[in-house]
């Protein structure tokens, strides 16, 4: 055990855990923070997706050694603006079925955006081909990028 | 006040479903017909289970179902709102509790909406209609002089307004009506609208919770490894290794496994990977894919037990044309997103369970029967559920959480690894399908001949042999539709003791796709168009030709196709639903396939929502085609090979194929459209694939490389 200092949403937190711990059953066991979930543990699904010093990064396989002293944001920190386009047109085009992937979805896709406002097609794929969605939302997901991307 | 709760207790309310299977799903006695809390307000109007109407006027709606992603939580709840008549961007939604009141709770078979459509109006027309009563007898007119809008009822002689949660006491008093007038559906505010679902913002910022994300004050983490072999056992184990580890718990025997409880989850799936436990392989270590399968195999020589017969079948006619042909699909798992896991507290003889469930009531009897309480001590809180496609429908792990909390003490959240998702299913069976047609001299078809063969999943739920009259694999094995002379379905039944269970659609995901394929090959032998060869095998004003036609329309059925593309088409009737999917493909030269399109017509009576019809059948598309391309699971040494999503792979967002959805508009019945487009899915597609290629699959998962 040790204690690792890390910036979780713009707040400084200090956790102690075992240094091999991932940083996604921090978020959720140690810190109460809910909104990124645990698909496979594997790195293979993206539902835990959350930016480490802005970049989306699968938090289920990196330990919390390797974040201490970066910052994080979650699911939850995105919402702290509910205008982010991304929240709005998720909305309105009603992409959501289980919405259990969707933090990992939005995530991922936010992380894209801030480095590229205007992704290709193909970067979208290559991206977005990294979080798994079992309830297949995958069209209304492609449809409400294009929206974003057009309207930027 | 307790003189009122009396009062109400009295009233009793019975909604049955009308024309459908006589099911009651409504409360016998009211939940709480008048509750005063704590000081004086706020006073709550609950004439049954499923409504609360507060004196500050909100409105709650608990719905009965299981919200799994396909909608219910706002698709129920637009039954409700549309006869209440209240504001509905005011309206609050709950999820249920294990309760007989709100009737059958099982969220399965693409019922929620047609058991649901009679009786949840009711329960709304029967609210609407008291607080219509309270107002009128204020104003001292008659109830038909009120109409009721937006939460508030309106005296129509002098235009004054009382809103719901003034007249919340009044209403209260007064006797529950054996009978209330539905709205005529031409004056449909909410439903056929496309409503946003109520789930959606909440889920999406992280704030709603799973049952996955539920917690309890002093609750511990827990996984479990699972006996690794069915009817397997364990001899002994040993934890030391896992108890070294610093907030590891515990480690426990418990009745599927071992269990490790620690101070996180990440601890216990540690401490798990520490266990050194010696399995009891038990009698079936040696069943394997292929044992089952050369079982099944082995009936293709038996005749089968006769199942199902239309028509009166002829003698061989000189110049038939006899086609056959042999299809077949594989066991699979379900993988729902949120592996399973529940959160259990059992204290004083009673245990609360936060399940992601799709059947709390049975969730309540089983642990009540394994920890040897009643059934009232045992209550189970619906929760959000990260899909369920049937898995949710069995409830092993609320057992295993509940037996854990009352082996530590304290509340106990169960939370598996993928791995344990994967191998510890409840399967999809495999099937073998023998398919024999006759076309005659010219080119009719004449006869069409199914013999299904699969493990049942009835027989391994009730473990008794099933007579034929009950098995349970006839459906969309023929198509009653179709007008063949002669259509025959025998069955055998192969038992394995490979853990069984309904998989989206059940028997539907297997036998569309031997039949719709198999409909292509009788096309292809009688040298007619597929469209057209379904086209003319259905009755004129069928409501499947109508989806058929539709879905060619739409397709461009006729048009050209360049080299290495194909069009292949399937239709199906079930859940008082019809659908027809066209699916396009293009293979490269290296026989890369790729699926580019659906086109789905669809029709399922009255519409709720829209919006979900659609959704539902890119979701049926993108479940079905993750079976279709890439799924099996492999039985070895009496268990499952597969484990995380590298082995047991789902669709991905780029191989997910534009949809494009048809709607008929009608008032009819409402159907169910959860399931119906997973059994089309796979012979469209297939047969898209025959279209390019000349290749006919007759084995999921598809794999061109063992195809000639
Ligand atoms: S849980 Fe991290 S990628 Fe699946
Ligand atoms: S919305 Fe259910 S897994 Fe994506």
């Amino acid at each position: 055990m040790a204690r690792y200092a890390i910036e979780v949403n713009g707040t400084q937190r200090t956790v102690e855990v075992d240094g091999d711990t991932p940083l996604l059953w921090v978020l959720r066991d140690t810190l109460g923070l809910t909104g990124t979930k645990f698909g496979c543990g594997e790195g293979l699904c993206g539902a835990c997706t959350v930016h480490i010093d802005r970049k989306a990064e699968k938090s289920c396989s990196v330990p919390i050694e390797k974040a201490a002293g970066k910052s994080i944001t979650t699911i939850e920190g995105l919402a702290a603006n509910k205008n982010n386009p991304i929240f709005k047109i998720w909305i309105e085009r009603e992409v959501s079925q289980c919405g259990y992937c969707q933090p990992g979805q939005i995530m991922t896709l936010a992380a894209m955006l801030n480095q590229n406002a205007k992704p290709s097609p193909q970067q979208i794929a290559e991206t977005m081909n990294g979080v798994l969605c079992r309830c297949g939302t995958y069209q209304r997901i492609r449809e409400a990028i294009e929206t974003i991307v057009r309207e930027g | 006040m307790a003189e009122r709760i009396k009062h109400t207790r009295r009233e009793f309310i019975r909604i049955f479903s009308v024309g459908g299977s006589g099911l009651i799903l409504a409360s016998y006695v009211p939940l709480r017909g008048f509750i005063q809390k704590k000081g004086d307000t706020p006073k709550v109007f609950a004439p049954n289970v499923f409504i609360r109407i507060e004196s500050s006027g909100l409105v709650t709606v608990i719905v009965p179902r299981s919200e799994l992603g396909q909608g219910v939580f706002t698709s129920l709840t637009m039954l409700v709102a549309e006869e209440l008549e209240v504001d509905w961007e005011k309206i609050k939604v709950e999820n249920a509790f294990s309760d007989k009141r709100f009737g059958d709770q099982n969220t399965g078979g693409s019922t929620s909406i047609r058991r649901s459509w009679e009786p949840l109006r009711v329960v709304g027309a029967t609210a609407k209609t008291m607080l219509i009563t309270a107002a009128a007898a204020r104003w001292k007119i008659t109830p038909s002089d009120c109409s009721a809008e937006m939460g508030v009822v309106v005296n129509k002689i002098s235009g004054t307004k009382l809103p719901y949660g003034e007249l919340v006491e009044d209403a209260s008093k007064l006797p529950v009506p054996t009978s209330v007038k539905l709205k005529d559906p031409k004056d449909y505010k909410i439903i056929g609208k496309k409503i946003h679902r109520l789930d959606t913002p909440g889920k999406l910022y992280g704030e709603a919770l799973f049952g996955i994300d539920h917690t309890l004050p002093g609750m511990r983490f827990a996984t479990i490894s699972h006996i690794p072999t069915f009817g397997g056992g364990i001899k002994s184990f040993d934890a030391t290794r896992t108890k070294a580890l610093n907030g590891v718990l515990d480690a426990t025997a418990i009745s599927t496994g071992v269990a490790v409880i620690a101070e996180s989850t990440w601890l216990a799936f540690m401490g798990k990977g520490l266990l050194s436990v010696n399995w009891e392989p038990g009698p079936n270590a040696n069943v394997s894919s292929e044992s089952i399968r050369n079982s099944m195999s082995a009936k293709l020589r038996e005749p089968g037990e006769m199942l199902t017969r239309i028509g009166t079948s002829a003698m061989p006619q000189k110049n038939e044309t006899v086609i056959e042909a042999v299809y077949e699909t594989p066991f699979l798992a379900h993988a729902a997103m949120e592996p399973m896991n529940c959160l259990a507290h059992f204290k004083d003889g009673k245990v609360e369970l936060w399940a992601p469930t799709q059947n709390p009531q049975a969730a309540q009897t089983a642990v009540a029967r394994a920890l040897r309480l009643k059934e009232e001590d045992v209550t189970v809180y619906v929760t959000f559920s990260g899909g369920g496609f049937g898995r949710r429908g069995d409830v092993d792990y609320a057992v295993e959480a509940a037996e854990l909390s009352k082996h530590a003490g304290k509340p106990i959240k169960l939370t598996w690894t993928r791995e344990e998702d994967t191998r510890h299913d409840f399967y999809r069976p495999p099937s073998i399908h023998q398919l024999k047609g006759t076309l005659n001299e010219h080119g009719k078809p004449a006869s069409l001949r199914h013999h299904v063969i699969t493990p049942s999943i009835e027989e391994f739920k009730s473990q008794t042999k099933l007579d034929p009259a009950h098995y349970d694999f006839k459906g969309g094995a023929i198509e009653r539709e179709y007008q063949i002379p002669f259509m025959e379905l025998t069955g055998s039944i192969v038992t394995t003791p490979v853990p069984l269970g309904y998989w989206r659609s059940v028997y539907r995901s297997q036998n569309p796709f031997a039949l719709e394929s198999f409909v292509d090959e009788m096309a292809l032998a009688a040298r007619k168009d597929a469209f057209e060869f379904r086209r003319d095998m259905l009755p004129e004003k069928s409501r499947l030709l109508n989806v058929l036609t539709i879905a060619a329309q739409k397709s461009d059925w006729y048009a050209a196709l360049s080299k290495g593309h194909g069009r292949g088409i399937a239709c199906a009737s079930a859940y008082d639903s019809y659908c027809a999917f066209v699916a396009e493909i293009t293979l490269d030269r290296k026989d890369n396939l790729k699926v580019d399109r659906y086109v789905c017509a669809i029709d399922c009576g009255l519409v709720v929502n829209p919006d979900t019809v659609e959704a539902q059948m890119q979701s049926c598309i993108a479940f079905a085609l993750s079976a279709a391309l890439k799924q099996r699971i492999t039985v070895r040494n009496g268990g499952v090979s597969e484990g995380n999503f590298d082995s047991y792979p789902i669709l991905t967002y780029e191989e997910m194929p534009k949809v494009e959805v048809h709607i008929v508009q009608n008032t009819l019945p409402v159907g169910g459209i959860g399931e119906l487009g997973i059994g089309v899915t796979a012979p469209a597609l297939c047969n898209a694939i025959y279209s390019a290629t000349g290749k006919r699959v007759r084995t999921l998962p598809v794999d061109l490389t063992q195809v000639n």
